[in-house]
């Protein structure tokens, strides 16, 4: 590697004091060097670390915490000790930052262009006029729309990719050594998360800039690293090239990170169902239904978010629900927990039909259906006790008091995997995933039939939520609980869930066993999800880009439509003239699968094999992708 | 590449995860210690309280005892004995009066900050729980008592009902009632959309359960927080309406009226009209640096929202 070294980090130091003024160190001796041109990734779980070494670079660190050690050498000088001033003129200057989430980097009152060049000016590295010009050729590099007036516009005028994408042009405007890239694309949807690497990687390149990229998805990595550092509770567990990471890992950790990376969603990975719980009768029922915002005028929502859905969820079974952000999931499970009453349409408890307000349901349908909530960290009280977050439940519907209650609350903790001994802590004294299966206890304690998980693992770490499938799995098998699990994850759903159902801008596009879900034929917009999932292969993101799902899919937002197929402006096969008007039939096809499309069965599967084709074109020999390789 | 020697070996670090299953936990974080800023305060008004109590009987005088014509003596120069801070304008004895006004000054205060609680924090989460119409009826009637000056307020309801202590407390109490309400509501509100509320709706939980169980403990620290600037309030509200004649009447001895009273001797170089002050600043003050320390190791962020 005989390139210019452009940053140094040597044995860097970073430690916390407690309240009793003990050291506590955080990053324990880290080094890596970064070169010219080069991205280095850093990767681990949240605690890791990665996040306080990517802000060492800009000479800072999150209050209560201090350098204790080492140093950070940008062209052979310390950063670290450098005076205030100069460190003043590091931040933005030579070393730019961008934050996980873009929307609570930009502020709502200012124009983007103004805040794009706001450093560069600031900094004396350009004048008002170099900047705005400089700005619009960045605009143009990242592919965002109208590059030539967007930076006239409001932050809550763009989508929130464009908005990542200005953020990156807000780093770059400046010209900066060294980019940190915090978490970019880890809050984003699959296709909104391509459409911003794709737009990084190559003003990466163009601009010749080096980059931190710190993230813990190892297939995020594969695509945008030359480097990687793997870190574990602040010490450096293995780096190296990302060739040699990514397809020969030597430690241990690296291996158990790469084991809990998302797989390819495909056919035949998801667990069947164990026969002891598997009746075919429907545990839970949604008909016809359709539901919104805003009063119900007509019979009609004011503003329509669900229309039409049909679905059924069978004893024991896993029913994935899957879509990106706005497309209704969420409320789809409001509506069957009675949060939201539909407008029109049913929803039957077995063969039951229950009340559409949570208010007139009755106590014992209200114990069958329970909610578990995205975040733990605002579902669960923080002023209650875990015992008496998982008791209440046992409380209030089986009426057990007293021993009995604390009993059952240590079982209950137990088959969440839990030590019995937190039932005296509060929410607060724990970590993430421990919080999120406390969570999902206390929807367990109310012994119900059917459990409606929205998003339990999207805030979770890798390994974290993939031990929380694991959970999940497990309760399944040993209760017979059927669930609703909501993600935009299709790996995750695919692992994990009997059937999927595909949502689009409120309606269902396809639905059916996983295994045929996952299989060809694809609605459009499935087939759109599956491209979209990042496979841990370098050279993933370009092979992608070339197929034509997504030319045309990935650069729109979702969009609620009145009439026709609301994935008309997005779909690469739509038929004009009847897509935008008709709504599509639904395609019935073996085992329950529907598709719901204009395109004849026929159709679908011929675009299938022309895509293979395609694929195949620059599919490596020996290549164990079955996905592709299998049809 | 240079190989790195992590403190920990391969074989550990799995032994980690496989212990844990995720990253170690955080700690368990409960204590909560009062720096010595919090600690003196909490004495001064622990003093305070006890002489309300004990005050009386720990007086060298009565309130009343008067020495004459000897008006605004310094200190330890009297005939009748020693009066360790001097007298007032009618020649009585400044210390003994300020240990009686103790009890009528915090007293006062703290009854009517109770009633002003009890009041503001009953209609303010009623506001904030049940919403609608009730919320809207409530609000606006305790937005045009708010829109009234309150020392206004006060002299007014004073002078048609007379001055008597109750009247003192009921009058600061429904004034300071409207702030209360404002701050309960929109904590109740707060409260009320997070989604541990939504948990308990979907599980069937009556108001009450919600209101006991879930608001109110969210809310207790906070409004805990407040009720020490509230009574500071009310202190100084009761001490202006006696600096105006209007508050306690003579002869009980009030630290409001105590002032007012002993502001000519300051011409005379007395110290008359200083010690209540005093008293006043002292009590007002600790319990202001006592919400400042609460509210800083609860992240500042109370402090923000009682603004």
């Amino acid at each position: 590697m005989e390139k210019d070294k452009l940053f140094e980090v040597k044995d860097l130091r970073i430690s916390a004091y407690n309240d009793e003024g003990e050291e506590i160190p955080i990053v324990k001796g880290v080094s890596f060097d970064i070169h010219k041109g080069e991205v280095v990734a850093l990767i681990g779980e949240s605690g890791s670390g990665k996040t306080t070494i990517s802000l060492a670079t800009l000479a800072y660190t999150k209050p209560g915490l201090h350098f204790t050690g080492g140093e950070c050498q940008l062209f052979g000088k310390d950063v670290l000790s450098m005076p205030p001033l100069g460190q003043r003129d590091l931040r933005g200057g030579n070393v730019a930052y961008l934050a996980q989430s873009a929307a609570a980097t930009f502020n709502p009152a200012i124009t983007i262009n103004e805040q794009v060049t706001e450093a560069a000016v600031l900094h004396g590295r350009l004048t008002q006029a170099e900047a705005n010009k400089r700005a619009i050729e960045l605009y143009h590099a990242l592919e965002l729309p109208d590059a030539d007036r967007i930076g006239y516009r409001y932050p809550h005028q763009v989508s929130g990719g464009q908005l990542q994408r200005l953020m990156a042009a807000m780093a770059l405007c400046s010209k900066p050594d060294l980019m940190v890239l915090d978490e970019p694309t880890t809050a984003l949807d699959v296709t909104t998360q391509i459409e911003v690497l794709k737009a990084f990687k190559k003003v990466i390149r163009e601009q010749n800039s080096a980059a931190i990229y710190v993230t813990h998805d190892l297939a995020v990595v594969a695509q945008v690293a030359d480097h990687i550092v793997v870190l574990y509770s602040g010490e450096v567990m293995e780096q190296g090239s990302a060739d040699q990471i990514i397809n020969n890992p030597q430690h241990a950790y690296t291996k158990r990170l790469m084991a809990a990376a998302r797989p390819k969603p495909t056919a035949g990975m998801g667990v069947q169902v164990g026969d002891e719980h598997h009746r075919e009768a429907d545990n839970m029922r949604v008909e016809d239904m359709t539901a919104g915002y805003g009063g119900i005028v007509d019979g009609e929502p004011v503003v329509p978010i669900l229309r039409d859905i049909n679905i059924s969820v069978k004893n024991g079974h896993v029913v994935g629900v899957i879509g990106e952000s706005g497309c209704g999931k969420s409320t789809l499970a409001r509506v069957m927990a009675g949060m939201l009453p539909p407008a029109r349409g049913d929803i039957l408890l077995d063969d039951k039909k229950l009340k559409g307000s949570l208010l007139d349901r009755r106590l014992d349908e209200l114990q069958k259906v329970q909610f578990v909530f995205q975040m733990a960290d605002t579902a669960l009280n923080p002023k209650q006790l875990i015992g008496n977050i998982i008791g209440r439940p046992l409380e209030f519907y089986h009426g057990l008091t007293g021993k009995e209650k604390h009993a059952k609350v240590s079982e209950i903790l137990d088959m969440v995997e839990l030590p019995p001994a937190f039932a005296s802590r509060y929410p607060m004294e724990l970590s993430g995933g421990q919080k999120q299966r406390v969570n999902l206890a206390r929807s367990l304690a109310a012994n119900p039939e059917v459990m409606l998980c929205d998003e339990v693992t999207s805030a979770l770490d890798s390994i974290v939520g993939a031990n929380v499938i694991k959970l999940l799995t497990g309760l399944r098998d040993k209760t017979g609980v059927s669930f609703v699990f909501i993600s935009h994850d299709l790996s995750t759903v695919a692992s994990f869930a009997d059937e999927i159902v595909v949502l689009y801008a409120g309606r269902v596009v396809e639905q059916g066993p996983t295994d045929e879900v996952l299989e060809p034929p694809f609605h459009p917009y499935t087939r759109l999800l599956i491209s979209s999932v990042p496979e841990m292969r370098i050279g993933w993101l370009e092979d992608t880009m070339q197929k034509r799902e997504m030319a045309v899919g990935i650069a729109r937002g979702v969009e609620i439509t009145r009439q026709g197929c609301p994935f008309y402006n997005r779909c690469p096969l739509a038929i004009e003239g009847t897509c935008e008007v008709k709504i599509p039939a639904i395609l019935e096809l073996e085992k329950g699968h529907q598709i719901s499309c204009h395109l004849s069965l026929e159709q679908l599967l011929e675009t299938e094999a022309e895509t293979q084709k395609i694929l195949h074109g620059f599919e490596k020999v020996g290549d164990e992708d079955q996905f592709s390789t299998a049809h | 590449m240079t190989e790195q020697t992590a403190s920990k070996s391969e074989a550990e670090v799995i032994a980690d995860l496989d212990a844990f299953a995720e990253l170690p936990d955080a700690p368990p974080k409960r204590k909560f210690r009062l720096t010595w800023v919090g600690y003196t305060s909490c004495a001064v008004v622990v003093f305070w309280l006890a002489i309300c109590f004990i005050g009386p009987s720990i007086a060298p005088f009565h309130e009343m005892d008067m020495d004459g014509d000897d008006s605004f003596l310094d200190a330890y120069s009297g005939e009748y004995g020693s009066f360790h801070l001097g007298t007032d304008y009618l020649g009585r004895d400044t210390l003994s009066r300020v240990l009686y006004g103790a009890r009528n000054t915090i007293g006062i205060s703290l009854a009517a900050t109770l009633i002003a609680y009890l009041i503001g924090i009953t209609l303010g989460i009623l506001a904030a729980v049940k919403g609608g119409w009730i919320d809207m009826g409530i609000s606006r009637v305790n937005d045009a008592i708010l829109a009234l000056p309150t020392i206004m307020l006060g002299l007014i309801v004073i002078a048609a009902l007379g001055s008597s202590i109750p009247i003192l407390i009921g009058t600061a109490a429904v004034i300071y009632a409207t702030s209360v309400f404002r701050i309960s509501r929109a904590l109740g509100q707060d409260i009320m959309v997070q989604d541990y509320v939504e948990v308990a709706h979907t599980r069937g939980e009556g108001i009450w359960w919600i209101i006991r169980a879930e608001v109110l403990p969210n809310a207790a620290m906070p409004l805990a927080t407040d009720f020490g600037l509230r009574l500071v309030f009310v202190v100084l509200f009761i001490s202006s309406l006696s600096f105006l004649g209007l508050g306690v009447q003579p002869p009980a001895s009030d630290w409001g009226s105590m002032v007012r009273d002993n502001l000519q001797g300051l011409t005379y170089g007395s110290w008359a009209a200083i010690w209540p002050a005093l008293a006043i600043a002292s009590f007002t003050i600790a319990i202001n640096l006592i919400v400042d320390d609460i509210s800083a190791k609860s992240g500042g962020s109370l402090a923000k929202k009682m603004v």
